[in-house]
């Protein structure tokens, strides 16, 4: 099982990376923010598989927090562009 | 038995993950890689979660990765839907 998690957790850290690139050369900045959502997430998984990994049941509480902190992201994204438009 | 179950649900989470991100990077415009993003965002961590939850046999920490699921599920949801929004308004120049 231990083999399986360090797996998993290295797949998403390679999804992380592609997310990065996605980062580095995404046309607009929608795009870019789109790569961070992605980079969230993967890193909420990262933490729920280390949890596991590592025995730290502190790790869940840090994987909620983040899952609370990607929604303010996008939207403090959006708002700056707006009053940028306007 | 049930570490099989497990390991088959983490694995298609990861699997749906890296589809996901190779869809971000490979898709033409930023609606279809939204739609990319929301099946990883989504689905992958939905699947991870439920492998996890299976192995870990403790009700208290499957309602916390409930929690965690359904709070993903509203940041992805919402932030798409701004992000989509944005894009929209620009290129319609309003």
């Amino acid at each position: 099982m231990t083999e399986l998690f360090i797996l998993s957790a290295l797949g998403l850290m390679l999804s992380l990376f592609l997310g990065l690139l996605r980062v580095l050369h995404g046309p607009g900045a929608g795009d870019r923010m789109l790569a961070i959502q992605l980079i969230g997430t993967a890193g909420v998984g990262i933490l729920l598989l280390l949890n596991v990994l590592l025995n730290q049941p502190a790790l869940l509480d840090v994987a909620l927090l983040l899952a609370l902190l990607a929604a303010v992201t996008a939207a403090a994204f959006t708002g700056q562009q707006e009053t940028h438009h306007d | 038995m049930i570490n099989t179950l497990s390991s088959i649900l983490i694995l298609a989470g990861v699997f749906f993950y890296l589809a996901g991100s190779i869809g971000l990077l490979r898709l033409p415009d930023l609606y279809s890689r939204l739609h990319a993003l929301t099946k990883a965002d989504n689905l992958g961590l939905g699947l991870l979660m439920a492998g996890l939850a299976l192995h870990s046999q403790d009700l208290f920490v499957m309602l916390k990765l409930l929690l965690i699921w359904l709070a993903v599920l509203a940041a992805s949801a919402t932030s798409a839907h701004l992000i989509a929004r944005q894009a929209r308004r620009q290129e319609t120049g309003s």
